[in-house]
């Protein structure tokens, strides 16, 4: 079997060995001289913010992009990697954070898949099925190797994410920030099996932005900030404070939260027991948020926050409760109807959902605007309206480029999110539904929007921030709840602190039922 | 006893439809949609009924037929798979390009005017024994070899997309292209031969329509039959054995509306296929799962 | 495409054109005609004289009209392959209604407004199952355009056959229910304007009003527009629509104003030129008029060089084919692509 130990690097050499490694994106230096240096049955993490070239790095190792400059050794031998073919002959192994696993596919067709044809190109189910059930044991890892992937939970998609870089004989195996999806016990899991396979002589390269995990499972930590080394440090000689100020690079300049408005005086959007439409049947659902408040809701990707943005903003029909915006219902309306009523939103999915990557600034600026008189006259729109409109905006919101005929698409993924909160502001909404508002910006980018999003509750808005960075929702939320499988379960006032949240994203404080599920994974 | 011809016809007519969906169903299950389909049944009808002539001997045009189909899906293969041009644009303009090709040839090749051609036809084969059964016997199993190889073919593809290893491979070229990919494996190659394949049925579509059914070639001989096959995946779930109930029932439903005799204008009757289609469609559209989820990209 | 400057996307015409020429040079040669022959009387019978430019104008009408619909259409997202169904729609409605009705040109104006309610009928069946019923337009408007054509051969078999029952075809519409020429005894109909006038009238909408603003942030993202509080059905709906009754009105025009007759295979694959049309002018209307009168002069001339040259004129068909293959090429990467995710 292929489980059997990986041969052992001659003379000490390190499983893993990059140099000097350089990659430019057009203006963008993603890489530059990098250095990475892993042994064998060492957990060594990769640390960053996003945008720091963490992601960039592992596809020069995984073969999908071919670096300016720079030398990969593995085992002490120079490799060529010029695609995922070659990085899985040289023994490297890639755990993807999003997963990529066939869905309609059974777990023992997923491993097939990868590992090639048997003798004869058929495919056996009984065998197959027998071959993927050994071969997991092997690694001390239990799989159930006839159950469609649709049905598997994150946890359990991610082994079958393991098995299969093993498979291939990995003895490098990469994992791309593999507990952004995890729930606190899945991911205990996860470090036991770990662990286990560097106790059995496998290198772990570790990506992640979270400084206690890499803390707690890894040797050692290379920092990257902005395409650059920030050092190598163990563990054991380094703390929280320290790795953040290498991630990081300056100590934040701190959110003002300004004057609290006196909350609790008018609760503007109600959700009453609110039935979401989703495949798996879900609890209804109360809450509220008053005027001049921020409510954060909490949680692990995947646990029903998709589901309560799109019921909120009209995409997603509701099967049953009441939505209610300044005592109005508006349960059935749409989203045009919505808007009328005082919503905004801020969807996930910025570019899918939030604007329209063709169209100029300006164009995208009116998308709800243009419907106001000052913008039209009789059927026709006023272009001269759509551009001072953008004008001011651009300004406002400090967008780079300030040049509203550029098609959005062209601008960076920060600017596009100023000039959607511009959007959704400008429109004076009374409540605003925000999700993961700042994935994928700069450090930069993301106070200034948090910022904004503090002046607007400042101002009386009743504002619904559903993000999964825990630090965002702890930093701006006067309340908080916490999703976990479809449900939610409100944090108490005087618990909310880091442990309390991070605790209830795992489960605690849920009804026995929706936590079983989640320990039997 | 008509009500009997009619069914045996039915099991003849279904043949070159099996033929085209089962191809076209390979296609879509690795993620393209061929709308030119009726393009690249009509050219290669046009090759067998050339090499049949040339020739005289009906395999050698039914090869000419399938090496013309393979030649059509490669070029539209160039165009949606290496050139990733959208595919029903591409499929739009190939439709033109056979129309315009097999029209121009035919008019070079046997004069505008358009003399009637007579071809051999691929004839009846009794099975053995089979055939002696009474009743299913003269229907099932006194057809041209062409009909049962359409019928085989039925558990023929669907073997080979759930036990193979090249099935596998084209069904994730089709749900899951960058998986395939990442497992090192080419999706544009798998998708390119999931295409010739398609090329090689259309073309025993093809050559069907002028070698055993027709005995002739005509302008749009083919008479939206490949369009009639992009439905029948559709509406057969993008499985094999619903390409056989769906391609079945169409064509009973027809004999079935020529034979009760109800005054219907042959119009209405060759409706039929395309209104089936669109309200199997209606039925059946709310549950999109059962496409394959990189389709059309 | 759309977007870049007007003189690149000029250029890329020209050369797309210039490749298509040559290789239909080398097919002509290989079937044993002159190339030189066959362009010369290629554009002689397209631009030799008054009469050939006549008959050009004559071939554009119709490929304007369908070309501004498919224009229409894919500038909303939705892939109106059925502008052939709602051409020959928009003729069966004109023919009807013309026979129908007391001759004048009350019954002209009658049967042109029947025929784009005809189209736009046909265009609004598949938006119907793809807003209600979910299902793919692309399917739709083909399914339909085979039904059109079906209703089309019963009717001139059947109730709308000419009283001799000799041909396949409806009776001769009267004369003075025909769209009248522009100038007296001329064959240019009033038809051809009113294209040019639709024309227009499609890019103000586009360009100026608010309805077009929205058709187009639907076309391009339909997910991020209905967030936005525009949905993106009401474009498809009007967008096919519309777009039908464009074709339809084609269609109409005509019978009224051309053939005068309703017979089988009416339309020499009108629609599915619209494809080309709409796409070489870069689903701009006013370079879809351009694009029309290219197409136009190609089946006048066409003609001429059958007769002329001994070249059968399906040739052209190959010729917007190979024309459009280049198109989708080219364009793999811009806005089609964008049109694509509405899917």
């Amino acid at each position: 079997m292929e489980s059997t130990a990986p041969a052992s690097p001659p003379d000490g050499a390190p499983a893993l060995s990059m140099r000097g490694v350089s990659k430019r994106f057009g203006e963008l230096a993603a890489l530059a001289d990098v250095g990475l240096e892993v042994k064998s049955g060492e957990i060594h993490a990769l640390l960053g913010e996003n945008g720091a070239g963490k992601t960039t790095l592992m596809n020069v190792l995984y073969g999908l992009v071919k670096p300016d400059a720079g030398r990969i050794e593995i085992d002490g031998r120079p490799v060529a990697l010029d695609g995922p073919r070659a990085a899985r002959a040289a023994g490297i192994g890639m755990v993807h954070q999003h997963l990529a696993l066939v869905e309609p596919f059974t777990v023992a067709e997923n491993l097939v898949l990868d590992r090639g044809p048997a003798r004869g190109g058929l495919y056996r189910r009984a065998v197959e099925e027998a071959w993927a059930r050994e071969l997991a044991a092997g690694f001390g890892l239990a799989l159930e190797p006839d159950r469609r992937v649709a049905e598997l939970s994150l946890g359990e998609r991610q082994r079958v994410e393991i098995v299969k870089a093993l498979t291939s004989g990995a003895r490098i195996l990469v994992l791309d920030e593999p507990t952004t999806v995890l729930t606190p016990p899945e991911v205990r899991d996860l470090f036991v099996a770990l662990r286990e396979l560097a106790a059995r002589g496998r290198a772990v390269v570790f990506i992640s932005h979270k400084l206690s995990e890499v803390l707690d499972i890894c040797g050692r930590i290379t920092v990257l900030r902005q395409g650059v080394v920030q050092g190598t440090v163990a563990a054991a000689a380094t703390d929280e404070q320290d790795l953040a100020r290498r991630m990081v690079g300056h100590s934040l300049g701190g959110l003002s939260r300004g004057p609290r408005f006196p909350v609790g005086q008018a609760r503007l959007l109600e959700v009453v027991e609110l039935g979401v439409d989703s495949a798996a049947p879900r609890p209804a659902m109360n809450f509220h948020v008053s005027e001049g408040e921020i409510v954060g809701i909490a949680g692990v990707e995947g646990n029903g926050q998709l589901e309560i943005c799109e019921t909120l903003s009209g995409m997603r029909p509701a099967r049953s409760g009441t939505v209610r915006l300044g005592g109005r219902d508006l349960t059935r309306a749409s989203p045009l109807e919505r808007a009328r009523a005082g919503l905004g939103v801020i969807p996930e999915d910025r570019t899918q959902s939030g604007v329209v990557l063709e169209m100029s600034v300006a164009d995208n600026l009116a998308l709800r605007a243009h419907r106001r008189p000052a913008f039209r006259r009789g059927p026709f729109r006023l272009q001269s309206v759509f551009d001072a409109n953008a004008r001011e905006l651009v300004a406002k919101f400090e967008v780079r480029p300030p040049d509203p005929d550029r098609a959005i698409g062209t601008l960076s993924g920060g600017n596009q999110q100023k000039l959607l909160l511009a959007r959704e502001l400008s429109e004076r909404p009374t409540a605003l539904v925000a999700a993961n508002p700042t994935r994928g910006l700069d450090v930069a980018a993301t106070e200034a929007l948090q910022n904004r999003l503090l002046q607007a509750r400042a101002a009386g808005m009743a504002i619904l921030l559903v993000s999964t960075d825990l630090d965002e929702v702890l930093a701006l939320s006067d309340r908080i709840l916490v999703a976990f499988r479809g449900q939610l379960a409100e944090v108490p006032a005087e618990q909310l602190d880091r442990e309390t949240v991070g605790l209830m994203m795992g489960g605690v404080g849920f009804p026995a039922a929706a936590r079983e599920e989640a320990i039997r994974l | 006893m008509i009500v009997f011809e009619l069914a045996a016809a039915s099991i003849r007519m279904s043949a070159p439809l099996l033929y085209a969906s089962l191809g076209e169903l390979l296609g879509e299950k690795a993620g393209v949609v061929n709308i030119s389909l009726e393009g690249a049944m009509l050219v290669s009808a046009f090759a067998g009924t050339v090499a049949t002539l040339a020739c005289g001997n009906l395999w050698l045009g039914l090869a000419a037929s399938v090496a013309a189909g393979m030649l059509f899906l490669a070029a539209f293969a160039a165009l949606t798979v290496a050139l990733a041009c959208d595919q029903i644009l591409v499929g739009t303009a190939m439709n033109l390009v056979a129309f315009g090709l097999t029209g121009l040839l035919y008019r070079e090749r046997f004069g505008a005017s358009g003399a009637a051609l007579t071809l051999p036809i691929f004839p009846p084969v009794r099975v053995p024994l089979l055939a002696d059964l009474p009743f299913v016997g003269p229907l099932l199993f006194e057809h041209n070899l062409l009909v049962y190889g359409a019928f085989l073919l039925v558990p023929a593809v669907h073997l080979a997309l759930h036990a193979t290893w090249p099935g596998l491979a084209l069904r994730a070229a089709g749900e899951k292209p960058e998986t395939l990919e990442a497992a090192g494996y080419s999706v544009r190659r798998v998708r390119a031969a999931a295409l010739l394949a398609q090329g090689a049925l259309a073309g025993v579509a093809g050559a069907y329509l002028a070698l055993a059914h027709a005995g002739t070639f005509v302008e749009g001989l083919t008479a939206g039959r490949g369009f009639i096959a992009l439905a029948i995946v559709v509406s057969g779930r993008w499985t094999a054995i619903g390409v056989l109930g769906v391609s079945g029932t169409s064509v009973a439903a027809q004999f079935h509306l020529q034979a009760s005799d109800l005054g219907v204008p042959y119009q209405f009757v060759r409706m039929v296929p395309y209104i089936l289609t669109l309200v199997v469609l209606a039925q059946v559209s709310r549950a999109r799962s059962a496409a394959p989820a990189a389709l059309g990209r | 495409m759309r977007g870049a400057p007007l003189s690149g996307r000029l250029r890329a015409a020209f050369v797309d054109v210039a490749v298509v020429v040559a290789g239909l040079a080398l097919l002509v040669a290989a079937c044993g005609h002159s190339p030189r022959e066959a362009f010369s009387s290629l554009l002689g019978g397209a631009f030799g004289s008054i009469g050939s430019i006549v008959i050009s104008l004559l071939k554009t009408g119709p490929l304007l009209w369908t070309g501004l619909g498919v224009t229409l259409a894919f500038r909303a997202g939705v892939w109106n392959i059925g502008a052939e169904g709602q051409f020959y729609a928009g003729a069966l409605g004109a023919a009807a209604t013309a026979l129908a009705l007391p001759p004048g040109p009350f019954a002209a104006l009658t049967a042109l407004a029947a025929g784009a309610l005809a189209g736009a009928l046909w265009g609004f069946l598949p938006a119907a199952l793809k807003v209600r019923w979910g299902v793919s337009e692309v399917l739709g408007t083909i399914m339909l355009n085979f039904v059109a054509l079906e209703l089309v051969s019963w009717a001139v078999h059947g109730p709308l056959q000419e009283s001799s029952r000799f041909y396949p075809q409806s009776e001769r519409i009267a004369e003075s229910s025909q769209l009248a020429p522009l100038l007296e005894g001329g064959r240019l109909h009033w038809g051809i304007p009113l294209a040019l006038l639709a024309a227009a009238a499609l890019h103000v909408f586009l360009t100026y009003t608010s309805a077009g603003f929205r058709l187009r942030a639907a076309g391009f993202n339909p997910r991020a527009a209905r967030l936005a509080g525009i949905a993106p059905e009401t474009s498809w709906l009007l967008a096919l629509c519309v777009g039908g009754g464009l074709a339809g009105a084609g269609g109409a025009s005509e019978l009224l104003g051309v053939t005068h007759r309703l017979y089988e295979r009416f339309s020499a694959g009108y629609g599915y030129t619209a494809i080309a049309v709409a796409l070489l002018g870069g689903l701009e209307p006013a370079a879809v008029v351009l694009a029309a009168l290219f197409f136009g002069a190609l089946e006048a001339g066409s003609g001429t060089m059958q007769r002329v040259a001994g070249i059968p004129s399906v040739l052209v068909t190959l010729l917007q084919g190979a024309i459009l293959v280049l198109l989708v090429a080219r364009r793999s990467s811009s806005d089609v692509a964008a049109a694509r995710r509405a899917l």
